[in-house]
């Protein structure tokens, strides 16, 4: 399966993909939270993973990069299984992502230089000076002047360890960019502004992405293609969890109703629920 | 008696949950230490990351420790003195409080004292570093958490209990010797060559190897119960709490297991050990 068309003009995709994802399932526990999961991400491509909460989407991240193994299904990131990686191999492979984490997840000993260095010191042998003109460049393109380096990540505002965290997601110039919830927790004009980073990361690094949200205004503005999955615990026997596969702009008009009802943030027939739980 | 088969069901069906708990707790615990192990073998953390654990488990634990050490030795001129006095053995207090210090009570103590300064503080870092996804990001910049976390702070208890517990021994036996001589005038030529005559170089090897399997404990301990730590404050608690209950259970037990051991080899290596009386 290859994706829709890139609409925001990045690069061109090919017929490989930089992600395949084959008959995923990952559980906690007897719980599965993933089931049956096929997606794959061309090259260049933005996909934006959409759904309400509890639907799976940070785990379906977590599993691209290999945090989380799945019990069922492969994934695969440039043609290899990044399950049958090892230990080192992984390590390896791991430079060649970039994750923004929901809550930034940047080290609390460390400064800000620190931080967005650490990637860098890591697998480099890179000169200091060096390591600092390339720290100061990504601070620079999302946003933050030099004043901060010395700053620990408690001395910042959620929006600066926002970007904060890009910065040092994109140190090593990585070749996919897994974005969790980036706007979550952010004011509408914060949010924004991260949206923008988004898209000028995209501009200026040859970069494939996949963004988890539950965010419209961000799926509407960065993705190219959208993919929403839907809680297993809500889904009969034998529904596939994927509910929407597309562009943006069909998301209006997609024909189940489930969809629609996440777009416009309609309760529906959770109301109703909530009520007979309470016995009403 | 449907309802009697289903509740039998219900017991086995937990009892088997229990079981499995268990295994997958005890090869989940084996393959951390496994990855420890490999990652300890295969790569020295670097300076940077030792360091600071070092600082963090030998140096700031020093006035603690040292302090225990103290009152122990004291501790236990008080209590054996009213006993050997009866026996009209005071001059054999030294023996008995040095011994009883190198080979059990300054390792027990120090490690149980180190267990709930060092260990809960990794269980609770750690903890802390996983619910915030801190772990999740060390990994995704290539860094293994494994070794990057836990080699250095493993490095540090292995290296750094010993010599913590060789200073408690040594304040305890400066704390009994004042107590000894000071407090209960003990004579001091005589309270010196007992000791001499019944506290072997063996008995302080036997309580530094034993420290030496307390720190490789505390330190897999408190690093597993971070790295495994459940969601959210009460997670973190549990952890740390839980970090100190399990090492003390098991420096406990390897204390025994140990005990025996070295006991089998000292008798083995000195079969005609001086009598205490």
């Amino acid at each position: 399966m290859v994706g829709p068309l890139n609409t925001h003009g990045s690069q061109q995709t090919t017929a490989e993909p930089l992600v395949r994802i084959e008959d995923l399932a990952v559980r906690f526990g007897r719980q599965y939270v993933l089931r049956s999961i096929d997606l794959d991400v061309a090259r260049g491509q933005t996909v934006a993973i959409v759904g309400e909460s509890g639907c799976g989407k940070t785990v379906l991240l977590k599993t691209i990069i290999g945090l989380l193994r799945p019990v069922r299904g492969t994934v695969y990131f440039d043609g290899r299984d990044v399950a049958r990686l090892s230990d080192r191999e992984l390590t390896r492979e791991r430079l060649r992502f970039g994750f923004l984490f929901q809550q930034a997840a940047l080290f609390d000993s460390m400064t800000v230089a620190q931080n967005v260095a650490f990637p860098l010191r890591q697998h480099s042998s890179r000169p200091e000076h060096e390591i600092r003109q390339i720290v100061l460049a990504r601070l620079s393109e999302v946003g933050l002047p030099a004043g901060v380096l010395g700053k620990k990540p408690a001395e910042l505002s959620g929006g600066m360890r926002k970007r904060v965290g890009l910065a040092r997601a994109l140190a090593t110039g990585p070749e996919l960019m897994l974005y969790d919830e980036p706007t979550t927790g952010l004011d509408p004009i914060m949010a924004d502004v991260i949206n923008e980073l988004i898209l000028s990361t995209r501009k200026r690094h040859p970069v494939t992405s996949v963004v988890v949200t539950h965010d419209m205004r961000t799926t509407l503005k960065v993705a190219d293609r959208v993919v929403m999955l839907y809680p297993l615990p809500r889904l009969r026997p034998g529904e596939p969890q994927v509910i929407y596969d597309g562009p943006p702009g069909g998301l209006q008009q997609a024909a189940d109703h489930r969809v629609r009802q996440f777009v416009e943030g309609e309760a529906g027939e959770r109301l109703m629920e909530m009520r007979q739980a309470n016995g009403g | 008696m449907a309802k009697a088969i289903v509740s039998i069901a219900d017991w086995i069906a937990d009892l088997g949950e229990v079981a499995i708990d268990w295994v997958s707790g005890l090869g989940n615990i084996s393959v951390f230490i496994f990855r420890t192990f490999y990652w300890l073998t295969t790569h020295l953390p670097k300076r940077e990351t030792i360091l600071p654990s070092f600082y963090q488990i030998g140096v700031m634990s020093l006035p603690v420790v040292a302090l225990t050490g103290t009152f122990i030795g004291m501790v236990l001129a008080v209590q054996s003195y009213a006993q050997f006095r009866m026996l009209g053995l005071e001059t054999r207090l030294g023996a008995v409080i040095n011994m009883s210090l190198v080979r059990e009570l300054g390792p027990v103590l120090a490690a149980t004292m180190l267990a709930g300064r060092v260990g809960s503080a990794m269980a609770a870092e750690l903890g802390t570093m996983r619910v915030t996804e801190q772990i999740d990001a060390l990994a995704s910049m290539g860094a293994n958490p494994i070794h990057y976390l836990v080699v250095p702070r493993f490095l540090g208890c292995l290296v750094l209990i010993p010599t913590l517990t060789i200073m408690a021994d040594f304040m305890g036996v400066v704390g009994g010797a004042y107590y000894s001589v000071y407090i209960l005038n003990i004579d001091w030529y005589h309270y010196i060559a007992n000791s001499r005559q019944y506290v072997s170089m063996f008995d302080l090897f036997s309580g530094v190897f034993k420290s030496l399997w307390f720190g490789a404990a505390i330190a897999l301990i408190g690093c597993h119960k971070g790295f495994h730590c459940d969601p959210g404050a009460e997670g973190v608690g549990r952890a740390a709490t839980a970090a100190f209950v399990q090492s003390f259970v098991i420096i406990l037990i390897l204390d025994l297991l140990l005990g025996i051991t070295l006991d089998s080899v000292y008798t083995m290596l000195y079969p005609k050990a001086p009598s205490l009386i």
